[in-house]
């Protein structure tokens, strides 16, 4: 083999992985990925029943409601809409009635949206980023719920985030 | 006092690092002895100021020294002895210190014991260090000083957010940062040699035993950060895909990546250009690590502008390192002769194959974290990209890789026979497929996936010990002459079979976990049992108990297997008063590699509790790799011819001398 020829395979050997890598990421983009929508959005977009997206927003006081074996239902608002939230499991430690909340899960056909992750944040003055920047473009933010919120990423490289989950299929965040 | 103490040797130190900036270079290009030892004094004198900055931080905090803002948002009288030290290195101000202190130390490490590099290299090695930490430092004094007094010191402090306050935060956030910072010495020597214009084997031999302690540390911190997130989060996951964590992984593949181009580069002159582009990006993504944990843009592009000049400033850093580095790399490279000739099937191709794999996983991970950054900044909508995206991506690429991971060792260098490796890996083979066989048979079909991916990593362990077999003879030589062969093979012969079998124990952990993890959840009353794995787990009671700065409700399970007791576990859940948060501290009980765990929930309002029990198969073994991992790699760090600063044998220092 000559030296043009053995730079030639490993050149080609290099665009074969890349190339491999590239199909992997288009295509893993095409079902993986999971959108953020406020009450309103939903709302607005008329997401499918099935699809798949985090839904963040307020805890709407006085709708959190315990059922048998640990099966909950509460409402998320964001100051335009409120969508009904069920779920099954163990809320984190942080989540109460009035604060920020992020939930995955899709929409039933009766508009009921299934969550089967609850994140919430260890901190009580926590504000999730997402919900605090969608309530801040709809107008609806409060100064005091942002005021220590602001910079409280605690430090140490570590997932200050908990989550609850209700299956067992895998936490998808 | 000490405060203010803290705050000047601070500055001092950026003063020290100024001079160590530009003195050595100037006294390289003069050739002048005096000034290129300057570097050495300087970066001893830095370790010892930033060492009393960072000790000054320990005491106030130790002391509760409220009127320094710092402590007070961060400490708490009541706060255990520990979690006060700990607590240093618990907020934004506190870990850039550690930071910046552990960029000393490893500045300092090489003045210290570098005595056998030639005089210009050693000064442009530290002088680059130089550069980093004076970034650092001013990063530090003019947007994060820790040292700040508040004029009415208040009585008491906020204390240290409760799920940092546990002996994970001892630890990992250490050895995080040595690995991280570590790879600032790779960096250093390739800006070096890149200015020197001049870069060999000995070069390699000099750079390689820093990376493989950055790594070794960088393994065990996030081994050690996965296992503190499993047992302190309470839900019992032990990586989420998320952005802090791909910001440790990324550093670490491009890093694993480094150490084996090193080796090409060290036995065989080969891939030079390569090796020197690698150490660069390594510790970029160190760098962007740092960025994206420190300024607060993975939660939220918009998070930015809560404290932009510390985005900013870190950003700063970030382009004018990478992009000095790199434009450095594009100027200098093609100055570097390339040497070594190899074939594509040998040792080379396959450390070539090795960094290709790893550079694009990495590629991959770094794609999966930076894209809906882009996406939010540039179409304003908001996305996640979690375990599904990687599942897809990062797996296929890493099993490609695990495939290829035991013939690599077993490949001659220059030539390879690719055909008689294979014969000697039949073995091997044959287990991992027996093992495939058999799992699929006893988890009577199901996925198909899985009992694969446990034989390749059946495989993985199985060509680790082939190739050490293959090397002592066992099995086709006398029993004395395999010993001596044994003790005879270099140590980073078995580091290698270590580390490459660390690889293949932490998947077969990994698969079980995911695949067979079973779980329960629901409210239970005293005496009510939950069966979960064959396992009886029976709520005796639920009992209060104040801690230092908590109280906590314990409930406790008898835990027991077909009728006989086994052991009690007591998961508790403790809230906080000066925060008026609560954590979950969850109870395991290890059987073997397998694991139960217990955490607690809400107590509902008819005296019951909610509880989560998981059972996790084989889920040590997830850590039991990378601590393998890490032991291969301080074996291969014993090897004779890697020690640090240790007396060389007269043959050996020979070999040393750079080629000219």
């Amino acid at each position: 083999m000559t030296r043009k020829q053995r730079r030639m395979t490993i050149i080609g050997g290099s665009l074969a992985v890349l190339a491999l890598a590239a199909a992997l990421v288009l295509n893993a983009l095409r079902d993986s990925i999971v959108f953020f929508s406020t009450p309103t959005m939903v709302a607005e977009k008329h997401v499918p029943p099935g699809k798949r997206f985090r839904l963040g927003g307020l805890v709407q006081p006085g709708s959190l409601q315990r059922g048998d074996n640990l099966a909950v239902t509460f409402e998320v608002a964001d100051g335009g809409a409120k969508l009904p939230v069920a779920y099954k499991g163990i809320l984190p430690d942080l989540f109460r009635e009035g604060q920020g909340v992020v939930a995955e899960g899709a929409l039933d056909a009766a508009g009921v949206f299934k969550a089967d992750t609850v994140l919430a944040k260890h901190d009580e003055t926590y504000m999730p980023k997402d919900v605090a920047d969608a309530l801040k473009k709809q107008g609806h933010w409060k100064d005091d719920y942002g005021a220590q919120a602001a910079d409280k990423a605690s430090g140490g490289p570590k997932p200050a985030a908990t989550t609850a989950q209700g299956s067992s299929q895998g936490a998808v965040r | 006092m000490i405060a203010e103490a803290g705050h000047y040797a601070l500055v001092l130190a950026l003063a020290l690092a100024l001079i160590q900036s530009f003195v050595p270079v100037i006294g390289a290009r003069l050739r002048d002895p005096a000034l290129m030892n300057v570097a050495r004094s300087t970066a001893l004198a830095q370790l010892l100021f930033v060492g009393a900055s960072f000790i000054a931080l320990v005491t106030l905090h130790v002391n509760s020294d409220f009127s320094v803002a710092n402590v007070y948002e961060n400490s708490h009288s009541m706060k255990p002895l520990i979690y006060k030290i700990t607590g240093v290195w618990g907020n934004h101000e506190g870990s850039m210190l550690l930071w910046v202190s552990i960029l000393a130390l490893f500045g300092g490490l090489v003045a210290a014991f570098g005595n056998n590099l030639p005089l210009s290299l050693r000064a442009h090695v530290l002088a680059v260090q130089a550069w980093i930490a004076s970034a650092f430092y001013l990063f530090i004094l003019v947007t994060s000083n820790p040292f700040l007094r508040i004029v009415n010191p208040p009585i008491e402090g906020r204390d240290l957010n409760p799920v940092l306050q546990d002996i994970g935060l001892a630890v990992h956030p250490p050895m995080l940062y040595l690995g991280y910072v570590g790879f600032s010495i790779s960096f250093s020597f390739a800006i070096a040699a890149l200015i020197e214009g001049r870069i060999d084997a000995a070069w390699a031999r000099w750079v390689r035993p820093w990376t493989l302690v950055a790594w070794i540390f960088l393994t065990l911190g996030i081994a050690m950060g996965s296992y503190w997130a499993y047992y302190e989060l309470g839900w019992g996951g032990w990586w989420f895909w998320d952005p802090v964590e791909n910001a440790s992984l990324m550093p670490w593949l491009a890093g694993t990546a480094l150490l084996h181009s090193a080796l090409v580069m060290e036995k065989r002159n080969a891939l030079k250009v390569w090796t020197i582009l690698l150490s660069i990006l390594t510790f970029s993504l160190s760098l962007l690590g740092t960025f994206l944990v420190r300024s607060g843009v993975i939660t939220s592009v918009h998070a930015f502008a809560n404290d932009p000049t510390r985005g900013v400033f870190i950003l700063l850093i970030l382009c004018l390192f990478i992009g000095g580095s790199l434009s450095l790399f594009a100027g200098r490279a093609t100055s570097l002769k390339q040497g070594g000739l190899f074939a594509p099937i040998s040792r080379e191709g396959a450390l070539v194959l090795n960094n290709l794999l790893l550079t694009v996983a990495c590629a991959v991970v770094l794609f999966g974290t930076l894209y809906p950054l882009a996406m939010e900044m540039l179409a304003d909508f908001k996305m996640s990209v979690g375990a599904p995206f990687y599942n897809l991506t990062f797996a296929p690429l890493f099993a490609l890789l695990l495939l290829a991971v035991p013939f690599g060792p077993m490949l001659a260098w220059k030539r390879g026979d690719l055909l008689g490796v294979t014969q000697r890996l039949l073995a091997a083979g044959v287990a991992g497929l027996v093992i495939v066989a058999l799992v699929w048979a006893w988890t009577r079909g199901g996925s198909a996936l899985a009992p694969l991916a446990i034989g390749l990593g059946v495989f993985v362990i199985a060509g680790a010990v082939t190739d050490i077999v293959e090397r002592t003879g066992l099995a086709r030589l006398p029993f004395a002459t395999v010993v001596h062969r044994a003790r005879g093979l270099p140590r980073s012969a078995w580091g290698t079979a270590f580390a490459h079998a660390g690889l293949g124990v932490a998947l077969i952990g990994i698969v079980c976990e995911t695949t067979w993890n079973s779980e329960y959840i629901a409210t239970m009353k005293p005496n009510d049992v939950a069966q979960v794995a064959g396992y009886d787990l029976k709520l005796d009671g639920l009992l209060e108990r104040q801690g230092p700065n908590y109280r906590e409700m314990i409930a406790q399970f008898n835990v027991s297997r077909g009728g006989e007791a086994l052991s009690v576990m007591t998961p508790s859940k403790r809230s906080f008063t000066t925060r008026g948060s609560s954590t979950t501290e969850a109870a395991l009980l290890t059987r073997g590699a397998s694991q139960l765990y217990i955490s607690l929930g809400d107590v509902t309002a008819e005296g019951g509790i909610a509880v989560r029990i998981y059972h996790k198969p084989m889920v040590l073994m997830i850590w039991w790799g990378p601590v393998l991992m890490a032991f291969g790699g301080m074996l291969s760090l014993s090897d004779r011819r890697l020690r640090v600063g240790a007396p060389k044998p007269a043959r050996a220092k020979q070999r040393l001398q750079p080629a000219e």
